[in-house]
């Protein structure tokens, strides 16, 4: 039994196939709409969630499968002090599948430890989220055309920002990948990041303090948000949140073809004006997020089609 | 050198940093044994310029290769019939369960309590640990 819990538990092989399967879910979401018929998806949601929890249910009931969970720790027993282990062994018999996200670090891992079905990992603290990872690369897949040979700005809080965590760590197994890291001294990438994986496989990177200096070089720009949840203290906060802002004046320095993507939720960090620029594509991200999660949900239930059934065309 | 009684069968633990020696004896819990335990504080040591050391007498079976997580620098010597027979150089475990603790406030482990502190070997030239929840490097003293 598989489970999703760090972005390196697929190999990149895996992941060409989960994405490759979510492209074809996107060209004919008909085919795949009744594979998931009597299955049942958990969502085990310690921490307020928008898009990632409606989004893993979207993707089930897009697929015929059912979902049933709860969307905060107050909700569940473990307001009653109960453990993850007992409650994914509980939820084990009632669920095919679980995802989950909880606010501290390596939750999930210790669900994975303990259950009988395959466990996702849907944001643990400031550590990973895998599946908008998946989301992230389909996103720059689709509208890039590749993976590879990418220079990639992360912008923003860095030292807690799990999705650019979980980016760096999936997208340094692919060649010609180069970033630039734009934020804050107090908000700079995890020294395990920095050397554990960047320094360690010889990825060309920089750290700079203002995006002004790397725009016109970048093929993706990854911004993030300050997340106030992160943070015990709360000055820290207020004088960090509003240190970037993507405007159009900014934008005008970017190239043509660049693309913006953010995880949402946005807060200040791009003004509404950049909505309408044709290389802002966060809101598609979003969308593409279901159709990915569908394509893993799939995958680690052992339902997905055999790859010459589900491959784009041209790679046939 | 100063020399505390020539121990005939026993472990000397060697080269072990200055100051570090209490650390070591509380975790091996050698108050437990009944034997005579010696700890020397800051020897001279030509490689450290200070350094402490523990000897145990008699036969035990201590875990000794966990010791290395604490201070990888400590060297062993086991001595019987008054001589060294092996001079053993500590070998860092690949995983280390309940020997030292996550100290990141946001680890899974800092409000259940009940999980096992679990460390995985990261980086086996600078002998880094990081937890298998959390990631969080374990920082020696």
């Amino acid at each position: 039994m598989k489970h999703l819990i760090s972005p390196l538990d697929l190999s990149v092989s895996e992941l060409t196939d989960i994405l490759n399967l979510a492209e074809d879910i996107i060209r004919d979401p008909g085919k795949y709409s009744n594979c998931c018929h009597g299955k049942k998806l958990a969502t085990l949601f310690y921490e307020p969630s928008t898009r990632t929890r409606l989004s893993f249910e979207a993707a089930m009931l897009n697929l015929g499968g059912s979902v049933l969970g709860f969307s905060s720790a107050d909700s569940s027993s473990a307001a009653k002090g109960e453990t993850v282990a007992d409650t994914i062994r509980v939820i084990s018999g009632y669920a095919d599948i679980c995802a989950i996200r909880h606010p501290k670090e390596g939750a999930p891992l210790v669900a994975s430890m303990y259950s009988d079905i395959p466990v996702i990992n849907a944001g643990d603290g400031g550590h990973n989220h895998p599946t908008q990872t998946l989301a992230d690369l389909l996103t720059i897949k689709i509208l890039k055309g590749r993976l590879d040979h990418l220079t990639i700005g992360l912008c923003g809080d860095l030292k807690f920002g799990r999705t650019v965590h979980s980016l760096i760590n999936a997208m340094v197994r692919y060649p010609g990948i180069s970033f630039a890291l734009i934020s804050p001294e107090e908000l700079r990438i995890p020294t395990y990041l920095r050397e554990g994986v960047l320094m360690k496989n010889e990825i060309p990177f920089r750290e700079v303090r203002t995006l002004e200096e790397v725009l016109p070089d970048l093929d993706i720009l990854y911004m993030t948000r300050v997340q106030k949840e992160r943070f015990f203290n709360e000055e820290d906060y207020i004088r960090l949140k509003d240190t970037y802002i993507l405007d159009s004046k900014k934008m005008a320095l970017a190239g043509p073809d660049m693309l913006v993507l953010h995880p949402l939720p946005r807060v200040n960090e791009i003004a509404c004006e950049v909505d309408s620029d044709p290389r802002a594509v966060y809101f598609k991200q979003a969308r593409f997020a279901v159709y990915v999660r569908m394509a893993l949900i799939l995958t680690l239930l052992g339902l997905a089609p055999k790859q010459s059934e589900s491959k784009p065309e041209s790679e046939l | 050198m100063l020399n505390i009684g020539g121990l005939t069968e026993g472990v000397v633990l060697d080269h072990i940093k200055a100051g570090g020696s209490m650390a070591i004896y509380n975790y091996l819990h050698l108050e437990d044994l009944d034997c005579s335990v010696a700890i020397i504080k800051n020897a001279r040591s030509n490689k450290m310029g200070k350094k402490d050391i523990i000897k145990i007498e008699g036969k035990n079976t201590l875990d000794l290769d966990m010791i290395a997580v604490l201070d990888p620098t400590i060297t062993i010597n086991i001595i019987e019939d008054g001589k060294i027979v092996e001079k053993r150089a500590l070998r860092l475990p690949d995983t280390v369960t309940g020997i030292i603790r996550c100290k990141n406030p946001r680890c899974i482990t800092s409000v259940e309590h009940q999980l096992p502190h679990t460390f995985r070997l990261a980086d086996p030239q600078k002998g880094i640990y990081r937890c298998i929840y959390c990631e969080q490097a374990f920082k020696r003293q």
